[in-house]
């Protein structure tokens, strides 16, 4: 099976093959992700809205829950066994909250996610040796939780702008691990 | 990738509670409640590079027949799969191999619909769709998709 490969060959009307190759080129000379205007309103909307008490905790349980590997991270946490343990752990819980302060920086800094995460980023790669991988689980758990807690207000569009935001919190994390 | 009884009645359970509105997850459903858009338009909306798969759609607004028949063929796939979630992988062998031979889509893809179909889950199932729940519905389409591809 082929790789991440994004050749698209479309047949034309004459019946002639023809190769459309759909490949971003990096941009040289600016090197800060954009921001439409949607995208900051959505991310700003998003973090006004949602409980921040509730929404780490039910995150990070779920990660640890749905993705029991990452448990290897917390196991000064106490009792994990099961589902139940972890959503009434109260250092799961206060540990949901530590992410979600973490998130709101990167929220009041969107122009540089990656300066403002710097020592975040040699953190979690010196200190905590944490599998970068690992980031997009809990991204994917903090989705699922957030769309839960914002129904209908979180559309596609709405959904597209916290995906771009959270691959730019990830790609900041990872950014120091050498 | 192994279900566990447990996980397998887990995802049963909660298939029936939702069935009534499997299929609308798929399309009408959607239309009603405005904003639920199924999950297969909204891979193509938050994952644009899934869209390279369909680019022999004119249309890929969620109101257009082909995305609103494609979105309800998969959800029937994957509440055919519920059925015979005893034996997924003689189950779906045919459809592992259109898959994987004739369409030939790249595996990670499936990771990012399978998301997609939990996301839209924890939006129309708040109450329902509790951590236990998650982790039942992620290994089971984790298992499904795996089988999608990897027929082989």
């Amino acid at each position: 099976m082929g790789g991440a490969q994004l050749d698209v060959y479309k047949v034309d009307l004459l019946g002639l093959l023809t190769h459309t190759r759909q490949r971003k080129q990096p941009n040289q000379n600016s090197k800060m992700v954009k921001w439409s205007d949607f995208e900051r309103a959505a991310i700003q909307d998003i973090f006004s809205k949602i409980n921040y008490d509730v929404v780490g905790c039910a995150a990070l349980s779920r990660c640890l829950i749905v993705y029991p590997w990452t448990q290897r991270y917390f196991g000064g946490f106490g009792n994990l066994y099961n589902a139940a343990a972890i959503t009434s752990n109260p250092k799961v819980a206060a540990h949901g909250k530590v992410i979600m302060a973490g998130l709101e920086k990167a929220v009041k800094n969107m122009d540089d996610i990656k300066t403002t995460y710097k020592d975040l980023s040699v953190l979690h790669s010196e200190k905590l040796q944490v599998d970068p991988d690992n980031f997009n689980l809990l991204a994917d758990c903090l989705t699922i939780v957030v769309a839960g807690q914002m129904g209908a207000a979180f559309t596609p569009e709405v959904h597209g702008a916290f995906q771009k935001f959270l691959a730019v919190v990830v790609a900041s994390l990872r950014k120091q691990y050498h | 990738m192994n279900l566990t009884a447990k996980d397998k009645n887990t995802v049963r359970t909660f298939w029936a509670k939702i069935s009534t509105n499997a299929e609308d997850i798929g399309t009408d459903f959607c239309l009603k409640i405005k904003s639920f858009f199924p999950p297969f338009f909204r891979m193509l909306v938050v994952y644009p590079q899934t869209k390279t798969y369909f680019s022999h759609w004119k249309d890929p607004s969620p109101s257009s027949a082909p995305v609103k028949k494609h979105g309800a063929t998969v959800m029937a796939g994957v509440a055919d799969a519920v059925a015979k979630i005893d034996d997924l992988r003689a189950g779906l062998l045919s459809l592992s191999e259109l898959h994987a031979f004739t369409l030939r889509v790249d595996p990670a893809n499936f990771k990012v619909l399978s998301h997609n179909i939990l996301v839209v889950l924890a939006i129309s199932f708040p109450n329902d769709f509790t951590p236990e729940v998650h982790v039942a519905m992620d290994k089971f389409l984790s298992a499904v998709f795996h089988l999608s591809l990897m027929s082989t």
